[in-house]
This record gives structure tokens, C-alpha cells and sequence, in this order.
């Protein structure tokens, strides 16, 4: 069996099989734990509104910390957007999501695609090493961070390279390419790139907490 | 007459000048993409070189290779045979047969021991002592082994003789085997595709006559022919860099001619001149003609399933949605199993609070 006929075949179905069970087992195990009772009286009713409101506002820039906090959080935005547009644009990506659901949408020219890669992959670069440069930061994290950081990073970089041909013939190097999506599935549930599901699950439960309590957001 | 006849004078004998020997020349360098001063050197060597012996053994095969071999154009068969080789033993070509043609490729073997060129279409089984194919009554496996033991070289032709080919298939009844899996002590050069184009056979004879063992690639296959993807130098490439796809075989896409990657097109993975030399003269090749690449010149092609699936898509054993359903809930019992065990905990916590003495 060669490198392809393994990554595409074995090797993707495991890793797709321990990706849903992780995510199942992860979402449930954090969704199914008892709350603590509130006996306090709402001073609001709107916990719905409030979730929606808390997970927008989060989501975007607070003018009073802009000057500190703007260029990371742009980086964090423009490697974000250009992830999902490499994944969700790239017209094999969307045939392998189309082979598994069924579902499909037009794609983007494969030169936009390369070239939101190319930018994708030096932003995501400028985050490690803002991240190692930073004190406060370099004190906060941890091997997830990194390691969920590298795992990230390479299917971009090995997705680049496997559509320009460099290092390798092109088979070894999708075959290379997919194996590190592989690596991401199997350690997406279990690290801090679980925030993919859980990010706004626990915002808007923090928006709902604070609408019940009235709390400005 | 004892000497052997040079390939120029094979040309001669025909009736054709040294004019046409050097035309002959400069379009097989062309087609090997040499330089211009390769096609000077190359009609030097074999002006001068006696007309190599040439075995050509058939087994496990269709006879497909044969068939596309005949219909090569530039060098044509035609000329291979009568001017540039003096092939000895083909039971397909050949007129003579039974025993008097084994005969006489003992005798030819034995007058150009360690010269001439043997070449395989074909794989090989190999339990049994080779006895799921015999010729003339004897297996394959001896006979190969018999006759590469005094060859210069071995040339695979087609996917069978490269890398087993369909006969080496799942589930692989008679064992099959290709040439390079069972002969290790001579450079085997690998000519795959189902069959390979006549042109790129012909070709890597010639280039090896004059130029020796041409540069090879991993899988042992001529680099000048076999150093770029189909894909590559597919005249669709522009329309894959578009993101413009056929959906269908008879959709709008379809007709203007737009990328197969949709449609199963292993042009991306497949190593050949398709798209160059093309087919039948240069007229067309499977995706000119709408078709996508099988991937015919790669190993286990036939094995992979996968002829009309993209591919970016998996190739899954099984059913993918069963298999992930088995997984969710998989999951969903070890999530629910986990939050149960953590609300006990909880439960233990708040009683051990609950009965703490007030101040405590």
C-alpha cells in the first residue's frame, strides 16, 4: 500500500472515526454535568438574547484595549477567515466534505485559494512568534498550545506545497497532506482546538449568566 | 555473412538514404527531448553498432502492449524491426512456432550472450513453480529467469510486466508478480501503462541502444517520459487553476472542455507523456476525448477503486456513515459515562458540605 492509497484510505477513516467520538464524547461529557442551582431571582428574562449579544460583542475588539490587544487579535481574525476559506473555497476540500455529507457550494479559483494559504501560513507564523516573544504569553502556555498550533499549521504548509509541487512528487506530498489533517482530527477533541465547537457554546452560556444577573456585556 | 549488419546499413539495405537515417534520428531525439547535438551523437552511435537482438516474452497479458506497439509512429514498428533491432522471438510477430521458434531463440540467446535486450509484457505468477503459465511447456517463471540471466538489460512493457498490472489485482489468484520483483541482478527499466504509448516502447529502445540505461525514476521508469503528471501538461490545467469542473460526463462543463478532477481524473497522481506524445499518431489522448486518467501507468491502479471518485475524497472500507455512526455513539457512551461519574462526584461534594457543622 502506498503513502496516498494509506492517508486517503486507513489512515483518514480512523482518524474521522476518533475525530466523532472525541467530539461527541467531549461535547456531551461538558454538556450532560449538572449546573449549579441559582436561586437568586433574574433581573432578566432575555438569557437567549443575552447569549447571542455576548457571543458578538467577544467577539470583536474593545475600543479601550485596541492599542494592545488589536494587532493580535487581527492576526488571530485574518488566519481564522483564511482557514475557513482554504477549507470551506478549495474546490477538493469541498468534494471530500460533498463525499461524506452530500453537501456541496461552488468553489474558488485555486489561485485565491494558494495565495489566502500563502497568507494563512505567514500569519499563523507571526502567532508563534508573538506567542514566544510575549512574556505574559509565553508564561501561559502550554505543549496544547504549541503542539495544537503545529497540528494546525501543517496541513496549510504541506497543502501549499502539494499544489506547487515543492519537495516531493506531488502523490507523496498530498499523501503528506493528508495524514496531517489526520493528526489534527485525532487531536482536535482532546486539545484546545476543541474551541472549534465549544467556543460559542461557552460564550453564550457566559452571555446567558450575565443577562440573568443584568450585567452589562 | 558472419558480421552483423550495422543499423545504418539495415537502413540502407532497405532502400532508404542516410538522409532518412538522420531524420530518423532527429524526431526520436525530439521525442526523447534531447538537445539538438544529442541527435548528431545519437545517429554517430548507431550508424556504428550492430543491429542488437532483441527477445520479446510474453505472459500474463492481453496482448494490449503488442497491439499499441504496432501502431507506433515515430519510430514505427516497422522500422524498429527491420532497421534498428533484430528481434528474435516473438510468438505474436513472429512466423515461426512450436518448437522450431524456441529453437531459435536458444540459438539467437546464444549468439549475443549478455548483449541483447529482453523485453516482457506481461506479469509473472509465481507459486506453484510459475504453473499457472506455461509456454511451450514451460512456466513463465523459468522462462524469464532462463532468458534474463543472459540479457544486457530487461525492458517491462505495460502495467502487467512494470507492476502486475490487473493480473496482480486483489484478489491475485495465480500470484502474479512483476519482472522487477524476480529479477534482481539486471537493470530493469519499466515501460507501465495499459497499454504504454507506442511511441514511449519504441522510444526507450532506441534511447537505450544509443544512450544506454536512460535516467530512471523511483518506480524504474524512464524519466523522459515519466517525469511529469499528466496533470501537468494537461491542456485542462488552466481550467482546474479556474476552479471550472465537469460535473457530468454530458454537462455544459463537459462540453467545453473543462477540468475531470470532479469525475475521478487521476491525472494529478499519474506519471506519463499522454498529454504530450498523445495517442495514435498524436491525435488524441482519454482526456481529449473526455474521459478522465485511470492512472493506468501507476501501480495498483486497478486495486484503488476509486476510477469515477475525486481524488480528494477518502477510500473508504466499508460504510464511512455506519462506521461514524458506531463512533458517535461510541462517544456519546463514553461522554454520558463521564458525566455521570463527574455528577456522583458532585453529589459526594455537596453532601460532605451539607454535613459540615455550620462554621466550619
Amino acid at each position: 500500500m502506498d503513502l496516498l492509497t494509506f492517508a486517503r484510505g486507513p489512515a483518514l477513516q480512523w482518524a474521522l472515526m476518533i475525530f466523532v467520538a472525541g467530539t461527541v464524547w467531549r461535547l456531551l461529557g461538558i454538556l450532560l454535568l449538572r449546573r449549579k442551582p441559582d436561586y437568586t431571582e433574574p433581573r432578566n428574562t432575555g438569557t437567549w438574547r443575552g447569549a447571542l449579544k455576548l457571543i458578538v460583542t467577544r467577539s470583536w475588539p474593545k475600543r479601550e484595549f485596541w492599542a494592545r490587544t488589536g494587532f493580535d487579535q487581527t492576526l488571530g481574525y485574518i488566519f481564522h477567515f483564511g482557514l475557513a476559506i482554504i477549507i470551506f473555497g478549495f474546490v477538493p476540500h469541498i468534494l471530500f466534505i460533498k463525499s461524506l455529507t452530500g453537501l456541496s457550494w461552488p468553489g474558488l479559483p485555486s489561485g485565491i485559494v494558494y495565495v489566502v494559504g500563502a497568507i494563512t501560513a505567514a500569519t499563523l507564523v507571526a502567532v508563534l512568534v508573538r506567542r514566544i516573544n510575549n512574556p505574559v504569553k509565553r508564561l501561559l502556555s502550554n505543549f496544547d498550545d504549541y503542539f495544537s498550533w503545529l497540528v494546525t499549521i501543517t496541513p496549510v504548509f504541506t497543502g501549499l506545497l502539494a499544489v506547487e509541487h515543492l519537495g516531493a512528487r506531488y502523490e507523496v506530498l498530498l499523501g503528506i497532506h493528508i495524514l496531517s489533517v489526520c493528526v489534527l482530527l485525532v487531536w482536535l477533541p482532546f486539545s484546545k482546538l476543541m474551541h472549534v465547537f465549544l467556543l460559542f457554546i461557552s460564550r453564550g452560556t457566559t452571555g446567558a449568566l450575565f443577562a440573568r444577573k443584568g450585567a452589562s456585556t | 555473412m558472419d558480421r552483423e549488419l550495422t543499423i545504418l546499413e539495415a537502413f540502407q539495405q532497405q532502400g532508404m538514404s542516410r538522409r532518412s537515417f538522420l531524420k530518423f534520428c532527429a524526431v526520436t531525439a525530439s521525442l526523447l527531448a534531447l538537445p539538438a547535438g544529442k541527435a548528431a551523437e545519437m545517429a554517430r552511435i548507431l550508424a556504428e553498432m550492430p543491429r542488437p537482438t532483441v527477445i520479446y516474452l510474453s505472459f500474463q497479458e492481453c496482448t494490449g502492449c503488442m497491439e499499441s506497439l504496432t501502431r507506433s509512429f515515430s519510430p514505427t514498428i516497422e522500422h524498429l524491426i527491420f532497421n534498428s533491432i533484430s528481434l528474435a522471438y516473438n510468438d505474436t510477430l513472429q512466423a515461426a512456432a512450436g518448437a522450431a521458434a524456441e529453437a531459435a531463440r536458444e540459438v539467437a540467446m546464444r549468439k549475443a550472450w549478455g548483449k541483447y535486450i529482453l523485453v516482457v509484457e506481461g506479469a509473472i505468477p509465481r507459486p506453484l513453480d510459475g504453473a499457472y503459465c506455461t509456454v511451450g511447456g514451460k512456466s513463465a517463471l523459468a522462462s524469464l529467469q532462463h532468458v534474463a540471466e543472459g540479457a544486457a538489460a530487461i525492458i517491462a512493457v505495460g502495467t502487467c510486466a512494470s507492476f502486475g498490472g490487473i493480473q496482480a489485482a486483489r484478489p491475485n489468484p495465480t500470484g502474479a508478480v512483476p519482472v522487477q520483483d524476480l529479477v534482481r541482478d539486471r537493470p530493469v527499466i519499466n515501460v507501465p501503462g495499459c497499454p504504454p504509448i507506442a511511441a514511449v516502447m519504441t522510444g526507450t529502445i532506441v534511447s537505450f541502444l544509443s544512450f544506454g540505461l536512460p535516467e530512471l525514476d523511483q518506480r524504474s521508469r524512464p524519466k523522459v517520459f515519466y517525469g511529469n503528471t499528466i496533470h501537468d501538461r494537461c491542456y485542462r490545467r488552466s481550467f482546474y487553476d479556474k476552479g471550472l469542473f465537469a460535473k457530468t460526463f454530458d454537462d455544459e462543463g463537459a462540453r467545453n472542455g473543462w477540468c475531470l478532477y470532479e469525475l475521478g481524473c487521476k491525472g494529478p497522481v499519474t506519471y506519463n507523456s499522454c498529454a504530450t506524445i498523445k495517442w495514435n499518431q498524436g491525435t488524441s489522448f482519454p482526456i481529449e476525448s473526455g474521459h478522465g486518467c485511470l492512472g493506468c501507468s501507476e501501480p495498483n491502479f486497478w486495486d484503488r477503486g476509486d476510477f469515477y471518485k475525486p481524488l480528494s475524497t477518502g477510500m473508504w472500507r466499508g460504510n464511512i456513515g455506519v462506521d461514524l455512526g458506531v463512533a458517535a455513539v461510541a462517544g456519546a457512551a463514553i461522554g454520558g459515562a463521564a458525566a455521570l461519574v463527574a455528577r456522583h462526584r458532585q453529589n459526594k461534594a455537596n453532601a460532605t458540605e451539607a454535613s459540615k457543622p455550620e462554621g466550619k
